[in-house]
This record gives C-alpha cells, sequence and structure tokens, in this order.
C-alpha cells in the first residue's frame, strides 16, 4: 500500500443554481481542483465520480463518461467510474480513488461528486432520495427518510433524556459555520425559537432539524505521497480509510440508535491511522438531520453513547470547541448535493489543514476526519487526513 | 413513477398473511423470509422453512409524518413505527385506530390488514399490514 495526498481541491457554490446544468457543475469543480493542484491535467490516470440518482433527478445515466467528457477528458480516454452509494456516493469515491492510487495502479486520480437537485419539481426530490430507503418493507408502508431519522430521534430521546433544544442546537451552530462559508447554501445564522418551533416534517423533527434540496459539485485531486510535493507546498495526507455496511432497513439494525456502518467503518479508518478517537482535531460528519450529527459523534467514539445531545449543549462541537464539529455549515447549512457531500468533506478537512479556512479557521487543526453516511446508516465512509 | 403490478404481488404471501421463514440449524425467526441464515449460511441452506407468525408486537419506536410522498398524502399526519414483532424480527409499519398522542414505545400492537395506498395514475389498490393498539381484556 501507497501513502496518498490530496493535492487540489475544487466546489461550486451550493444552494439552488438555476442557471448552472449538472455537467456545468461537475466540469465547473474539477476545473477549479486542477487549478488548484497544479497539475497540467494530462497526467491524470483515472477519474471516480459520486452520483446518487442522476438518472431520477436529471433523466441522465451514464454519467462517469459524461463527467470525463464534460471536463475535456474524453480525448485522453482514461477510465472514468461512476460510483454510487446514495448520500455516500461522494465519500465512497473517495475511497476508490484512494484504493486505486493506494494499490500502485494509479498516480494521480480526479474524484468528484456532484448532485442537481432542484431540476425536478414538488415532491420529486424527497421521493428521490426516499429511494436511499428500503423500498419493499419501508417506503411501501409509508415511512418518509425525514421519518426514519425521526424514529431514531425518538428512540435517542427514550432512551437518553436527549431533547428537542439539543436537536435544535445542532442546526444553531451549523448555520452559524455556514454564516462564515462563502460556498455554503445558507450563509445566516437562525435562533434556538426558529429551529424549535419550524414546522413538523416527522415527529420529533422539524424542518430546520433537515438539511435542504442543493445543487452543487465537488472535486478533489488524489496523488502518490511521495510525489505529491512535485506540485503542491502543502498537500495532505490520508491516513485512514473506512468503510462499512449494514442492514438497508433500519429496523433490522442491531441498536437504532447506533450507526454500526458508522463504528465500523471508523475503526478500520482509526486502526490504519493508528489513532483513537482522542486524537482528531475535528471532523465534518454527516449531518442529514441534526439527530444524525449526535449520532455521529458518539459512533466516531468521540462521546459515549448517549451523551451527544449533552456534548452539543456543553458547546464542545462548536468552531471555538475542543472538537469543532462540521465547520463548513455540515449538511444542514452548506447544503447536501447528495453525490458531491462526500467529496465536499475532504474539502473542508483539506482547507483546514491548509490553514486556508479562513474565518471558520480551527486553530492548530492538525488532523481531520470526514464521516459520510448512506441513507439511514447503510453504508459509510471515514476518512482521516493529516498535513505532510 | 410507474411500476408493474408484479412488484407488489410477489410479496403478497408476506404482506397479506405475515410468512416468515426460520432456520433449519439455529431456529432463529426471519421476517420477511431469507433464502440462507446470516448466522448459519452454508449450514442453512436448502433448510429455511416457512413459518407463519402470529402478527403481535411493541412498539420499539415511532413517529409522526406530517410531510409524506404524494401517495400517502391524504393520510397526513399519521403514525409510523418500528414494531419488535413477539417471534423476534422488526419491521416498520403504520400504527392505525388511536390518537397519535397515544402512540408509545412499548404500546403492545396487534396487526390488522389494511389499504395501504391507492396508485393515483394505474388506480391499483395496494394492501398490507398495518397496526393497532391492543385492547386489554
Ligand atoms: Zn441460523
Amino acid at each position: 500500500m501507497r501513502d496518498v495526498a490530496v493535492i487540489g481541491v475544487g466546489l461550486t457554490k451550493f444552494g439552488e443554481l438555476w442557471d448552472k446544468s449538472f455537467r456545468q457543475l461537475i466540469a465547473e469543480a474539477g476545473a477549479k481542483a486542477i487549478l488548484d493542484s497544479g497539475i497540467e491535467g494530462k497526467e491524470i490516470d483515472a477519474m471516480y465520480v459520486g452520483s446518487m440518482s442522476s438518472g431520477r433527478f436529471v433523466g441522465q445515466e451514464h454519467v462517469g463518461a459524461l463527467v470525463a467528457d464534460a471536463s475535456g477528458f474524453s480525448n485522453t480516454h482514461i477510465p472514468s467510474t461512476r460510483i454510487e452509494s446514495a448520500c455516500a456516493s461522494g465519500g465512497l469515491a473517495v475511497r476508490q480513488g484512494y484504493l486505486s492510487i493506494a494499490s500502485g495502479m494509479n498516480d494521480i486520480v480526479v474524484v468528484g461528486g456532484m448532485e442537481k437537485m432542484n431540476d425536478v419539481v414538488g415532491a420529486s426530490a424527497t421521493e428521490t432520495l426516499a429511494t436511499a430507503a428500503d423500498q419493499e418493507w419501508e417506503a411501501f408502508f409509508g415511512a418518509t427518510f425525514p421519518g426514519l431519522y425521526a424514529m431514531i430521534a425518538t428512540k435517542h430521546m427514550h432512551d437518553y433524556g436527549t431533547t428537542k433544544e439539543q436537536l435544535a442546537q445542532v442546526a444553531v451552530k451549523n448555520h452559524a459555520n455556514g454564516a462564515l462559508n462563502p460556498y455554503a447554501q445558507y450563509q445566516r445564522e437562525i435562533t434556538i425559537e426558529q429551529a424549535m418551533n419550524a414546522t413538523t416534517v416527522a415527529y420529533p423533527l422539524g424542518l430546520l432539524d433537515c438539511s435542504p434540496v442543493t445543487d452543487g459539485a465537488a472535486s478533489i485531486i488524489l496523488c502518490a505521497a511521495d510525489k505529491a510535493k512535485e506540485y503542491i507546498d502543502k498537500p495532505v495526507k490520508i491516513i485512514g480509510s473506512g468503510q462499512a455496511s449494514d442492514s438497508l432497513a433500519l429496523h433490522a439494525r442491531r441498536d437504532i440508535c447506533t450507526l454500526d456502518s458508522t463504528v465500523y467503518a471508523s475503526r478500520m479508518a482509526y486502526k490504519q491511522a493508528n489513532l483513537t478517537p482522542k486524537d482528531i482535531d475535528f471532523a465534518e460528519v454527516h449531518d442529514c438531520f441534526t439527530i444524525a450529527e449526535i449520532c455521529a459523534i458518539e459512533d466516531l467514539g468521540f462521546v459515549k453513547k448517549g451523551e451527544g445531545g449533552k456534548a452539543i449543549e456543553n458547546k464542545i462541537t462548536t468552531l471555538n470547541g475542543s472538537l469543532p464539529v462540521n465547520t463548513s455549515g455540515g449538511l444542514k447549512a452548506k447544503g447536501h448535493p447528495v453525490g458531491a457531500t462526500g467529496v465536499a468533506q475532504v474539502v473542508e478537512v483539506t482547507l483546514q489543514l491548509r490553514g486556508e479556512a479562513e474565518k471558520r479557521q480551527v486553530k492548530d487543526a492538525k488532523i481531520g476526519l470526514a464521516h459520510n453516511v448512506g441513507g439511514s446508516g447503510a453504508s459509510c465512509a471515514v476518512h482521516i487526513l493529516e498535513a505532510m | 413513477m410507474g411500476e408493474g403490478v408484479a412488484r407488489f404481488w410477489r410479496e403478497i404471501p408476506q404482506r397479506y398473511n405475515f410468512i416468515g421463514n426460520k432456520c433449519g440449524s439455529c431456529k432463529r425467526i426471519f421476517f420477511p423470509p431469507r433464502e440462507s441464515c446470516p448466522y448459519c449460511r452454508r449450514k442453512s441452506m436448502g433448510k429455511m422453512k416457512d413459518i407463519k407468525l402470529n402478527g403481535k408486537g411493541e412498539i420499539v419506536t415511532y413517529t409522526i409524518i406530517h410531510v409524506s410522498s404524494e401517495d400517502f398524502e391524504e393520510q397526513v399526519p399519521y403514525p409510523i413505527a418500528i414494531i419488535k414483532l413477539d417471534e423476534g424480527p422488526q419491521i416498520t409499519a403504520q400504527i392505525v385506530d388511536c390518537n397519535i398522542d397515544d402512540v408509545k414505545i412499548g404500546m403492545k400492537v396487534e396487526s390488522t390488514f389494511r389499504k395501504i395506498r391507492q396508485d393515483g395514475s394505474t388506480g391499483a389498490i395496494y394492501y398490507g399490514y398495518k397496526f393497532k393498539k391492543v385492547i386489554e381484556q
């Protein structure tokens, strides 16, 4: 296994991007990453792109080839592979790109992720997201995607005394961070009252407990670590990569309040990096719903099971806390273009480790973690990165 | 999105009659039925026996859906729960015939055969199980 480094990152603005098409978005993110990396372009050996449901969102499949074409690489004929794992598509694309270099097969790859969710009307976007759930044994009976996380929240509140106010505090924190991120969909703060009094979507979750529908793309350039400094002064090394799966349906899990896919993927990444959760300075975690961030900080081992709500309340995870979480604004405020999210998390961790996160810079950021979940927890990718 | 009806009638034995199956090796019970047992794997192959479940259980957790998919819009708000069946498996289903506020973790429930939804485009009506509170005698 060879060491692998991130040598370039690129993001589009996240939001309702009416004037940008699916292919424009990914081409823009890819071009920015190439520009940032110092490579010329012809050095690229392969591409990996995460997209959850381009078929339903924009009526276009075959997006591996499309992305190579849209980014101007159809004439170099490099292999380009699309990865799908619902909301974890981006994180799994990062891992596939990582593995292809670690194995020695490739030296330089582009990893991209994108979703164009606002080209469909009405409830179509949320119905497409629901395809991440078990269609025959959850959605058939009327369970929605927010409904699944709502059932995790009900149980977490019942078993551990987590409160609706603690859920709201996750949203307030992430909006405060999003307000400092020029790429975020929502660059404004919200109050605890607004979060708690928002329209109910699926009890106990309200509108401001949910991540939004977002258009956007993200891209990173990965390179064999021993060659990284030929291209960039501040490469960031991937020191741990983990991935895990679980039952598609929430009801079939060992414990409703634990995402075992997070537990196993993070264990794999910690073991490879030879680190424990205490060694992590900051993290981007998968807060598709506020309760998901509470479960994430527990399942990643930052706090004990059941103490996630208290950790939020005690401001441990704010920008100035001992473990800043979702400095980008998270899925909640930065936005959640599903296929892009896992790649965008690695972009944020890289910017932090390079000391380029501007107003949201974490002090002494040495080791960061990115955590990306598919569906209600049937898949998960975790990456740990360190400044070189 | 248009779906063929075969996708529905394929699951009728399970959804209408609560047919699960039992591993001949470790005796664990599964619903919906599985090809093989995830605990015994090879040892269970060819030894999975169909079994009818009694359709009774207890609420593990729940939510009240206020924003549904198009197919369920006329039913909102409605409770959805994860139910632990007496035989062990857990399933997701709607809770009916009670006040929304009565739905609680730990509540004993039993299945009832109901219309789940009607397909707007084809008019096909889909049936299956929902659950109601068990009235103590
Ligand atoms: Zn068995």
